[in-house]
């Protein structure tokens, strides 16, 4: 794999350690993603991989007894730093869940939620960036005359997509995803799939996924996780056809997982 | 007959034996209501709402009490709702666990148990003594307002449990700090049982007497309360007073405290009413 300048590094963990109380969780991480690429973390469930990518907009803060060692540098800085103030943070790298978890109000008002937080009140600026963001998730023509039905009412996979457009609403620069597509029927996947292949050219993606076949599909990269050590990582193609480690290639291959 | 029969009977004993049970309940409150309204009905009319009390229990009425106990119920529901409210929200969302929070979850625990009349003797003592409100409306309001704080508080959090986690981090996620999240997001989202179980503490408090005899209201009164420091009667005392008076040429008192009683009662069963409805109404609304 290409080895990157620092310019070239949107996302990085240096030597990164974390712990649950007494539980390590991930052991020593180092990782560089590049912008504009969409990265895939893979692994078998509890490796860590959704720990990993939740540091990255420091999600954890709220699980009792997380702890860190070495950094997360996102754009040169280390988000960690007391200075940094996380809902600064979250605003720049956005979230997507593993299950579609829209709040319980219109359509309109979910993807709008961002802006009103940060107390923005031009309203012509507000319906512009719903319609905007509605129209990057490609819900816009499901939901253009339903934006005031409740936001419940909508498919799972529509709320998927709502879900993107509220984060998009924020225009973040990096998008981190949960197994976006795990709660999803197959039509509803492919279509948060060719969503994350448009969305490369303006944000940098992180996505966990279970799902191999959407790891090789969807990504740049492939990070292949188990029981909390980074095993390999490289561009997607090598770890599907050549992997060089044996565990990643028993992973692949369906041999555990 | 084999095991399998006697099994079967067994089952079949117990299930009447539970009807049993649950019908005899229902059948003690429905001879004491019909027995109420048979006695009471034919005095519940705009001149009974409307009237003073007096020594001829013919012309005698529930007006003070009645304004008394909207007095009462009003002014309890703006001191306990805040700051009930405020409390649930910190233990829920804010309180970390720690000792503190533990010992004073299980202080509100026992807070909710503790007898109305032991609340009675702190009122008397904070409200009315040390703090010189009296026996007036507002030591009245402060006190039963102390008395539903643990049940507002309880319901508050188990309303604010149901919202599921993932709805506040969705909101964290978006760069909601945490005051954003719980007014935007957990309040709306819980508002329903909130208001639900204010409603019941609210019906509960409207029918307790114990405490308010201790602070010294009164039970004769023949004018209406003009501010929260006013003396004040309510619709239980009234009752209370009447139900001990003896029978009088000039009509019997068990009508009037009968008809007391209906007018007490639709007052609960209208405020319980309500809290069924918005209950049902948001259980239908909301929906994860």
């Amino acid at each position: 794999m290409e080895k990157l300048s620092i310019k070239e590094k949107k996302l990085e963990a240096i030597n990164l350690d974390v712990y649950y109380g007494q539980k390590q969780v991930l052991k020593n991480v180092n990782i560089a993603i590049k912008a504009n690429t969409v990265t895939a973390f893979i692994g078998p469930s509890g490796c860590g991989k959704s720990t990993f990518l939740r540091t990255f907009n420091r999600m954890n803060d709220y699980v009792e007894g997380f702890r860190k060692e070495g950094d997360i540098i996102i754009d040169g800085k280390d988000i960690y730093q007391k200075m940094v103030r996380v809902e600064e943070l979250r605003k720049k790298v956005g979230m997507v869940f593993q299950k579609p978890n829209p709040f319980p109000k219109t359509i309109f008002e979910n993807v709008a939620y961002g802006l009103k937080i940060q107390g923005i009140k031009n309203k012509k600026l507000i319906e512009e960036t719903v319609e905007k963001s509605l129209k990057q998730s490609a819900l816009w023509d499901e939901v253009k005359d339903d934006l005031k039905k409740s936001a419940l009412s909508l498919s799972g996979g529509q709320q998927q997509r709502l879900c993107i457009a509220r984060a998009l609403a924020l225009e973040p620069s990096i998008l981190l995803m949960d197994e976006p597509a795990s709660a999803l029927d197959p039509i509803s996947t492919s279509k948060i799939e060719d969503l994350i292949w448009e969305l490369k050219e303006k944000y940098t993606i992180v996505i966990v996924t279970h799902n191999m076949q959407q790891a090789g599909r969807i990504s740049d990269n492939t990070a292949f996780f188990y029981m909390g050590d980074l095993v390999e990582y490289d561009e997607t193609k090598t770890i599907f056809t050549n992997p060089k480690q044996e565990r990643t290639q028993n992973y692949i291959t369906g041999r555990f997982g | 007959m084999t095991n399998a029969d006697k099994n079967r009977i067994k089952d079949k004993m117990f299930g009447y034996f539970g009807m049993a049970c649950t019908f005899f309940g229902i059948f003690m409150l429905l001879i004491f209501l019909s027995d109420i309204v048979i006695s009471g009905w034919q005095k519940v009319d705009f001149d009974f709402l409307s009237s003073f009390p007096s020594s001829r229990p013919k012309k005698a009425g529930i007006y003070p009490a009645l304004i008394g106990t909207l007095w009462i119920l009003g002014l309890t529901a703006i001191i306990a709702l805040p700051i009930g409210i405020a409390a649930g929200v910190y233990f829920e969302e804010y309180a970390k666990k720690s000792k503190m929070a533990n010992f004073l979850e299980i202080n509100l625990a026992n807070l909710a148990g503790v007898p109305s009349i032991i609340y009675g003797l702190l009122g008397l003592q904070i409200f009315v003594r040390t703090l010189n409100f009296g026996t007036s409306i507002l030591s009245g309001a402060c006190t039963l307002a102390l008395l539903i704080l643990p049940i507002i508080i309880v319901s508050t959090r188990e309303a604010l449990k149901a919202v599921p986690d993932s709805i506040r981090q969705a909101s964290y996620g978006m760069g909601a700090n945490t005051w954003q999240t719980i007014w935007h997001q957990v309040l709306p989202a819980s508002s329903g049982g909130i208001i639900t179980g204010i409603i019941l503490a609210i019906s509960r408090a409207i029918g307790e007497t114990a405490p308010l005899i201790v602070i010294g209201a009164a039970t004769y009164i023949t004018y209406i309360p003009e501010d929260a420091m006013s003396n004040f009667t309510v619709l239980p005392m009234q009752i209370y007073d009447w139900v001990g008076m003896p029978e009088t040429p000039d009509g019997d008192y068990k009508t009037i405290s009968s008809a007391g009683i209906i007018v007490l009662l639709m007052i609960t069963f209208l405020l319980n009413g309500i809290a069924v409805f918005l209950r049902n109404r948001w259980q239908k609304k909301v929906k994860w």
